[in-house]
């Protein structure tokens, strides 16, 4: 039974999260590093180019990284500080193994006898329960390789179906939403084609925060004379300046892009030809927006009409576009129909697969792009091929040598897989580069489902709030530890490189996954010696798919400044920009520019459905969560880096004045935030920038602290992705001694 | 490659995003000693997200080496004013009272004034400062007159600024709009604007919400 081991308080004690800060070596200016090692940061999917400072196996440091192209030295905080994750109090350098009478809750046990144990528990409990009994919970921070291996590891070695990852809660309604308009799931552009265009539309993406460094481009678009249209709930730092702000209502984006597209169509703001002759279904699409006048979509979006009438008008009559968004819209139970609204209004515009002109999601996390394409997917094979495809079987089979009948078929999604735990058909676990006491919705189930599992094993270079239910923890690598490719925002493959040998018994990821295979006495394919052997298998594995790496190597990576898939041929020199006209590619061979049959893009019928909560006389307030620019995600990381928690110490919540004077809630005041899930006591921070109507909290915090205790576990039917944006909370003022008590416990 | 004096450094507040990746940055170049020595400030986040970074802006005429009793903070021949030097501060205070943008502090672990002199190990060799190298908004922007004029057709440098009747030149640059009349900006204009408005008006968020 996965339980608890001590009182969190006492687990922290032990594992942290420790703040570390600029000490010893690291502030010695006589220390000369033994080398520079450039390579990319750890944490989002802008994955800047930085120059790591290595002494004595230890990251001292960095440098800029200039030359790199798509941040030319830039770095956020994160960045900057990201080398404090190093030579950390809390490192886990031994297996270790649950034991209440231990300080913390763990006892160092040998590698090997954890490795062995791991192995006994997966093959007792997929003996005694069947294969799918037990899954597997991924992570796309993790080198391409390494989620090639873990896909490879569930459907090859352990043969279970129940394999899934955190991209769930991240990048899947743009993926899914791309995939039915595209036919690929990709940036469609370089991020050099922001710079040129007339217009630069943004919904739902906090740039500033979450990927800092675009804002340099959208900036510099706009000295070339670009209009910038922010689409947000909240003056984020990006909107403040920008020419158009719209304040939408949570959970209205599809309104907005419908009221859009029915502008275009009235004021006949249309690339007939581009319509014509490059997509199907633009006059479904125009008839399901024939309603939606921009007095009606005002009225449902919570946006002034005029600013609707002002976007469309900028929108419709520019030459040169670029539309972006993120997870704002990305982020509900109907998130997918969101993507297809965007993408329609940049079909209509027919501003696409040109210089200056195009599209894209912005990526969350460091291998947001690479991380859902190899296989570690529910439904997917290596080279974004599908799982339930036989032809894509028999393709990934032969590459493994294996039958192709014994691959399971498609499992279920992430949240589904705790489901599962609750109804008794998963018993076991094994999680890497996941956090998802955490990261997901409505953490107290996530919690309880922890709790009924026979046997739960974490990789991990740190004791993650979810880890601390583990019976076995094996000390996986840092970033810094290991090298590998990932797959940046713009579909761009770049190579991370090793600085530093991992402390202990750590040891790389990929090492731990295949200990476990040849224990379970299953290592045929799992014998790689180093990443450049599994990134091979993975070209021939990606051959003639979607995502296509065969031409890519790591040399070439290096020569060019990584290699925009697809590259399907040594002589290949990638793709930086796709759906350009005359393209080819393996699904359309030729009878166009997008990945279908015809080559044509597909307009979607985008449906509006209200939130699974909206606000009512019990709950009277949108809660919507997001990102701090000096915290990453699930903060297991950055919760450890001392100069970024000064920055961002706690969690606060939102408001608006008037919603506060309402409330007689004061600025730093304590306030319990609730929803029908669960409640959190923070303090107060009022201020102009967020709508009356609703509140945000930050999500990277954990235990009493965490606002996934309020979020709603509803997902989008098709991405299967959380809808994180909108739920239904009430709030009041606490007073200070309630407040206390209830944090501090 | 230019050589090293002909770059300048370009502060853009209305491109800063509040960040702090300078303020990350300053700490860890080498002669800073972990301690950053940039200013980044919500100007009201009551109100808006707007920030202001503020590095020393090395005047020509340097008021807090003039007020300096112990003629410890030295104007170099390249025209950066240098922090405190260590053996002849004696942490008075002058400089940090009367400098006209607030950027000497004093320092009392080290017992004397610390405040930004433009990363001297990094810009003295031709590399660029910390702050302006990782800017991700480029708020903050170090190179040549040439390239700020290619890139920012909208704004454009000055290096004067009034405070009162004295008008102080520097050696760092503040972008302004392009159709700005004077060569200079008025440092006090604000204290005397009238505060932002309180109703739908003048709020960019109410202003563009739906009502009824």
């Amino acid at each position: 039974m996965s339980r608890l081991p001590k009182s969190a308080a006492e687990i922290r004690e032990q594992f942290g999260p420790t703040l570390a800060y600029t000490s010893g070596m690291r502030l010695d200016t006589g220390v000369e590093p033994d080398k520079i090692v450039k390579t990319h940061c750890c944490f989002c999917g802008q994955q800047c180019g930085i120059q790591l400072k290595v002494y004595d196996n230890q990251v001292v440091g960095f440098e800029p990284w200039y030359e790199f192209p798509f941040n030319k030295g830039k770095l956020c905080p994160k960045g900057v500080k990201r080398y404090l994750q190093g030579s950390h109090p809390d490192r886990l350098l031994h297996a270790m193994q649950q034991d209440s009478s231990s300080p913390g809750g763990f006892r160092p046990v040998a590698y090997g006898a954890a490795i062995q144990r791991a192995a006994a528990e997966i093959e007792r409990i997929q003996t005694t329960y069947g294969p799918d009994a037990f899954a597997l919970l991924s992570g796309a921070s993790l080198t391409t390789e390494k989620t090639y291996l873990m896909g490879k590891f569930a459907h090859m070695c352990l043969r279970t179906a129940n394999i899934d990852y955190n991209g769930r809660l991240c990048m899947v309604s743009a993926g899914a939403g791309n995939k039915k308009a595209f036919g690929v799931d990709r940036a469609a552009n370089p991020w050099s084609d922001i710079i040129g265009t007339d217009v630069v539309w943004i919904s739902g993406a906090n740039i500033a925060e979450c990927a800092p460094i675009t804002t340099d481009y959208v900036w510099q678009a706009r000295e070339q004379g670009a209009k910038i249209i922010v689409v947000d709930p909240r003056i984020t730092p990006i909107a403040r300046t920008c020419d158009l702000f719209m304040p939408i209502k949570p959970g209205r984006d599809v309104l907005l892009f419908n009221g859009i597209l029915h502008l275009m169509i009235e004021n006949d703001w249309l690339d007939h030809d581009f319509i014509e002759q490059h997509t199907t279904g633009f006059d479904a699409a125009a008839a399901s927006v024939k309603d939606w006048t921009p007095a009606k979509t005002a009225q449902a979006t919570g946006i002034a009409e005029r600013a609707i009438q002002q976007a469309a008008e900028w929108w419709g009559t520019a030459t040169k576009s670029f539309l972006m968004h993120a997870r704002g819209i990305e982020h509900h139970s109907h998130g997918v129909q969101n993507v297809l609204s965007a993408i329609n209004i940049v079909l209509a515009s027919g501003r696409i697969g040109r210089p200056q002109c195009g599209y894209a999601t912005i990526t969350g996390q460091a291998n947001g792009q690479g991380g859902r394409e190899h296989g570690q997917k529910c439904d997917q094979l290596p080279g974004a091929r599908d799982l339930a495809s036989p032809e894509h079987r028999a393709h990934v089979a032969g590459v493994w040598g294996m039958n192709p009948d014994d691959l399971p078929m498609p499992g279920v999604d992430a949240y589904e897989i705790f489901r599962k735990i609750d109804r008794g058909e998963i018993k076991g676990l094994l999680s890497i580069c996941f956090n998802p006491l955490v990261s997901l919705p409505d953490n107290g189930f996530v919690r309880a489902q922890l709790e009924k599992l026979e046997f739960y094993t974490a990789i991990d270079f740190f004791l993650n709030e979810t880890a601390r239910y583990a019976d076995i923890v094996l000390p996986g690598s840092l970033h810094e530890e290991d090298e590998g490719t990932v797959t940046q925002v713009e579909g761009r493959v770049i190579k991370i490189n090793k600085a530093v040998d991992s402390p202990g018994d750590a040891r790389e990821d990929w090492r731990i996954i295949q200990d476990i295979a040849r224990a379970l006495g299953r290592e045929r394919g799992f014998t790689f010696q180093e990443p450049r052997e599994i990134f091979d298998e993975l070209r021939r594995a990606s051959a003639g798919g979607i995502a296509d790496y065969s031409g890519i190597t790591y040399e070439k990576i290096e020569a060019q400044d990584g290699i925009f898939w697809p590259c399907p041929s040594d002589d290949h020199p990638g793709t930086p920009r796709l759906f350009e006209p005359g393209s080819w590619n393996p699904v359309a061979r030729g009878a166009g520019p997008f990945y279908f049959p015809d080559g044509k893009a597909r307009f979607n019928v985008a449906v509006y459905t209200s939130p699974a909560e909206d606000p009512d006389d019990e709950y009277p307030l949108f809660l919507t969560t997001g990102r701090v620019v000096s915290h990453f995600l699930s903060g297991s990381q950055t919760r450890r880096i001392g100069p970024l928690v000064d920055q961002y110490p706690e969690p606060r919540i939102e408001m608006h004045p008037s919603l506060a004077e309402k409330m007689g809630i004061n600025d730093g005041d304590w306030v319990t935030a609730e929803s029908r899930r669960g409640s959190v006591i923070l303090k107060a921070s009022i201020v102009r920038t967020i709508r009356p109507d609703t509140i945000f909290i930050p999500y990277h915090w954990a235990d009493r602290q965490s606002v996934n205790q309020l979020t709603i576990s509803a997902q989008d039917p098709i991405s299967k992705i959380p809808e994180y944006k909108v739920c239904a909370v009430r709030i009041r003022k606490e007073d200070t001694d309630t407040a206390a008590g209830a944090v501090d416990g | 490659m230019p050589k090293p004096a002909e770059y300048e450094f370009f502060v853009d507040s209305s491109r800063c995003i509040g960040c702090q990746a300078c303020l990350q940055a300053c700490a860890e170049c080498d002669t800073h000693k972990g301690i950053s020595l940039i200013q980044l400030d919500f100007i009201d986040r009551s109100v808006s997200t707007q920030t202001a970074p503020v590095v020393c802006m090395h005047c020509n005429s340097p008021t807090c080496a003039e007020v300096c009793p112990a003629d410890a903070i030295k104007r170099t021949e390249d025209g950066i004013v240098q922090t405190a030097l260590k053996p002849r501060c004696i942490a008075c205070n002058n400089c940090v009272l009367a400098c006209p943008f607030g950027v000497p502090k004093m320092n009392t672990g080290m017992n004397m004034m610390m405040k930004c002199n433009m990363c001297y190990d990094r810009t003295s060799v031709g590399l660029k400062p910390m702050c302006a190298s990782v800017c991700p908004s480029q708020a903050l922007y170090y190179g040549t007159r040439e390239e700020i004029e290619a890139l920012r057709p909208r704004s454009r440098p000055v290096n004067s600024f009034q405070f009162g009747r004295q008008i102080i030149t520097t050696k760092v640059n503040m972008m302004v709009p392009l159709e700005e009349p004077l060569n200079f900006v008025k440092m006090a204009r604000a204290m005397y604007d009238a505060p932002p408005a309180q109703d739908m008006t003048d709020d960019p968020l109410l202003a563009n919400m739906y009502t009824e």
